[in-house]
């Protein structure tokens, strides 16, 4: 097995969330994210993976009453308590359905992160931008011609990839995803998976699928949650190859979904 | 580039504007009540709600002696009560059964256009209502008449029955439909038995909606039902009404502090039509 | 009855809605004809002249001065209500959706669209009247700008709920992707919110603009009741439906005639402002 060079970049210490007092959707969770890394995080429905890395960028903010407690560290800074507008651009994130602004063209989708802050670009700048991020997730030979048409014009597969460009555009230290192709076909699920394998020299992957094959196929680590608890956290080929915890193993082996 | 400072301080600049602003929306209704209620309630008595209208000599005559003026709006309110029961009689089942219609015929382009066509009636201006039961009814009938009033009111009052029954209908699941057509009963037994009775909710409030909508109009009975200053029930004569009262009393100076006690009477009537409909819209909808 | 008795009946009522609609349109244009046909179509709609035949001069009627009138006071009421409609509609739909006061706020806006007509003209007349005279705008204050201010009060209600629905319709997960790249909640609505709802938004105000066309009675007892093009906001003038209102009650021959025919052109203004509403609605949907 390969020597992975691991240097931790994201690091998350006791972190508890909870929707009402008392309940936990995550609960007493410490792990340590390393960089350059593809991390799948895993799980039954309702274990609190989309919770957690909801949390990472303060996602959970938008909505009242979500109490969070614990420590989340992201190259040393303390994500918790810095503006949630600082945390956003430091982790991004692509959602379980594509959403790219319909009323923006491709263009100006790729340049949202600065277009809605207010950054000025120079048009060079921009062209720039917006075709080292179009390439980079492999969209540019099939947009280059129509950049200035909506992206809501593009199959399902384009348009998530579209919004991993407008994400990478901000150049984030760490992608969070939340099931990213769980909406799409296989097809343009395969061109995503060979993607982010290619992309995770560039920034750190933090993926939550609920597709335990996708993990295996793509994640060199892999959290195992369950009932908000991290259950455990190996790298993949140990994990899915000779688990330590009954819990892990039964989910593997599809006792429970 | 715009710092995080900055941009924070736009951002709390604006939902302050916005609250400000939304608050002070508030503040002419208040004024407004509080105005009509102010200057109004010390006219209230029971005399208030069963004499007829002073004549303006009447009013002259006890302005001049120091003493309140004598009268009432009873014309007024047995006007108003009588034209809204003869409208409401004309539009409520011509527009449920329209609003059943609607709902019942969903897609074909005969229904988009009746559809369409309410919509605009809804919007039109109820003077433009009124010229029209004038050349409806008030020429032939050669006169003004509480039935012209009427006519004016129900056309106004049956987009919003159409469009509620309408709407409430297509909320009913096609399950419930059904249900009574697989136990063998006749379409008219199911659309009468089992869909409008689970659509009365919506079709009742609509019905209340409609009915606060036309009590406190005047444009429109001001060309059909003319006025009349003693009460009576013919709808072939024409009628007094509260909202035209207040248009006479403001046009009369001997009359004018009762312009106040029947705005309150017409304010509080029309509010609690209001909040009752949305209150049972409330209740009944979940 | 037989189901086919029954659901002729409903597709009779259907038709009914229809007729009245056409019979309408046909009765106005039948009653404007002796108009059109004195003074000319377009002579009559560019004519600003108003003149009852007494005595001497000859009878000269035309309807420019009150599309004028109509014209001006809408429009500047849908300019006024704009800063605090809009904010209304935000704060409804997007920053206390769903929360206790979101619900009071829609509530005392809503009582607003309740208040009759003629209840608005007698506050604006008592109230605000001496208000502009005190600040020294009018001598009587009476005219545009007073009956555009409380016009304005009155479509806040329309523009602000409509406007809230297509706020609150935007997919939540455009807002999270947008927050999700670090955008503060100004630059979510002005770059995602408002640009995603602005043609339902836009539709909401033309639907406001239809409803303050056709307003009578506050319009009547504000403007001023002069019948020519106003030269300026404090300046007196008449509208369409106030023409009406004050003038049809006393009117016979032409000059009836001639009133019928601003009642024509109102209906049709009001249909086409109504229609292009709901158009744009029913495309921003697609």
């Amino acid at each position: 097995m390969e020597n992975l060079n691991k240097t931790p970049i994201l690091s998350l210490k006791k972190l508890c969330v909870s929707y009402t007092p008392g309940k936990f959707a995550v609960n007493n969770v410490s792990a340590d994210i390393y960089e350059g890394l593809i991390t799948s995080v895993m799980g039954p429905s309702g274990c609190g993976k989309s919770t957690l890395i909801r949390a990472i960028n303060r996602m959970h903010e938008l909505y009242p009453d979500i109490r969070i407690s614990g420590n989340i560290e992201l190259k040393g800074r303390d994500l918790l308590h810095i503006n949630p507008s600082e945390v956003r651009r430091m982790a991004g994130m692509v959602f379980q359905r594509p959403n790219p602004f319909p009323t923006m063209s491709i263009y100006d989708n790729v340049l949202a992160g600065y277009k809605l802050i207010g950054i000025k670009q120079s048009r060079h700048e921009k062209d720039e931008l917006v075709e080292s991020s179009l390439k980079s997730v492999g969209l540019w030979d099939e947009v280059k011609d129509g950049l200035s048409k909506r992206g809501s014009f593009l199959s399902g597969g384009q348009q998530q990839r579209l919004c991993i460009a407008r994400a990478l555009a901000l150049k984030p230290d760490i992608l969070l995803m939340d099931e990213p192709t769980s909406a799409l076909d296989p097809i343009a699920t395969n061109l995503i998976e060979e993607l982010l394998v290619k992309l995770k020299k560039e920034v750190t992957i933090v993926i939550v699928t609920h597709n335990m094959t996708q993990a295996a196929r793509i994640s060199d680590y892999s959290m195992f949650m369950y009932l908000g608890e991290l259950v455990e956290y190996d790298r993949t080929e140990i994990m899915f190859t000779n688990p330590s915890d009954k819990r892990t193993e039964e989910y593997l082996t599809g006792k429970f979904g | 580039m715009s710092s995080l400072k900055y941009r924070l301080f736009k951002n709390k600049l604006l939902t302050l504007s916005v609250v400000i602003f939304s608050a002070l929306t508030a503040v002419p209704l208040v004024l407004i009540i509080g105005k009509v209620f102010l200057k109004g309630w010390r006219q209230i008595n029971w005399d208030f709600f069963t004499k007829t209208t002073p004549t303006t000599l009447d009013a002259l005559l006890a302005i001049n002696n120091n003493q309140p003026i004598p009268g009432g709006i009873a014309n007024g309110i047995v006007g108003t009560l009588m034209m809204v029961l003869v409208a409401s009689v004309i539009a409520i089942p011509l527009g449920v059964m329209c609003g059943i219609y609607l709902s019942e015929n969903r897609k074909t382009k005969f229904s988009t256009v009746v559809r369409f066509l309410t919509d605009l009636l809804q919007g039109t201006p109820s003077i433009i209502l009124g010229i029209i039961a004038y050349l409806w009814v008030v020429i032939p009938l050669k006169g003004y008449s509480a039935l012209a009033g009427s006519v004016a009111l129900a056309i106004m009052m049956l987009p919003l029955i159409v469009r509620s029954t309408e709407e409430t209908m297509n909320l009913l699941p096609a399950s419930l439909k059904e249900a009574g057509l697989a136990l063998g009963s006749p379409y008219r037994s199911v659309v009468l038995k089992v869909l409008l009775p689970s659509a009365f909710g919506g079709v009742f409030t609509g019905i209340l909606l409609a009915v606060s909508r036309v009590i406190g109009e005047t444009a429109p009975l001001m060309l059909t039902a003319l006025g009349a200053t003693t009460i009576q029930w013919d709808i072939t004569k024409p009628a007094s009404a509260v909202s035209l009262l207040i248009w006479e009393f403001y046009n009369d100076p001997n009359l004018q502090s009762m312009i106040w006690s029947a705005s309150l009477f017409l304010l509080l009537l029309v509010l609690s039509l209001n909040i009752l409909a949305k209150q049972l819209a409330k209740k009944w909808r979940i | 009855m037989s189901d086919k008795i029954f659901r002729s009946l409903l597709l009779v009522s259907a038709l009914i809605l229809l007729l009245i609609f056409a019979g309408m349109f046909f009765s106005l244009s039948k009653g404007a004809v002796p108009a059109f046909r004195e003074f000319g179509f377009f002579g009559f709609i560019f004519s600003d002249k108003w003149i009852s035949g007494t005595g001497q001069s000859t009878e000269q009627y035309g309807a420019l001065a009150f599309i004028a009138g109509t014209l001006m006071t809408s429009v500047l009421a849908l300019l006024i209500c704009l800063p605090f409609s809009l904010p209304v509609a935000f704060f409804v739909g997007e920053y206390f959706r769903g929360k206790k006061v979101a619900g009071v706020l829609g509530g005392i806006v809503d009582l607003l669209a309740g208040i009759p007509s003629i209840v608005y003209g007698l506050w604006g007349f008592y109230a605000l009247r001496p208000l502009i005279q005190s600040l020294g705008l009018s001598e009587q204050g009476f005219g545009v700008l007073t009956s555009s201010l409380v016009l304005a009060i009155m479509i806040i209600p329309y523009a602000a709920s409509l406007s809230a629905e297509f706020i609150r319709m935007v997919p939540q997960e455009l807002k999270e992707g947008a927050y999700s790249l670090g955008a503060t909640r100004a630059e979510v609505i002005r770059n995602i919110i408002f640009p995603t709802s602005f043609s339902g938004i836009f539709s909401a105000y033309v639907l406001a603009l239809g409803r303050a066309i056709g307003e009578t009675m506050a319009v009547t007892m504000l403007i001023g009741n002069t019948s020519r093009i106003p030269r300026g906001l404090m300046d007196t003038g008449n509208t369409m439906a106030s023409i009406i209102a004050n003038q049809f009650g006393e009117a016979d021959g032409l000059k009836l005639s001639s009133l019928i025919a601003i009642g024509l052109l109102l209906f049709l203004i009001t249909a086409i402002v109504n229609f292009l509403g709901r158009l744009m609605i029913k495309r921003h949907s697609v």
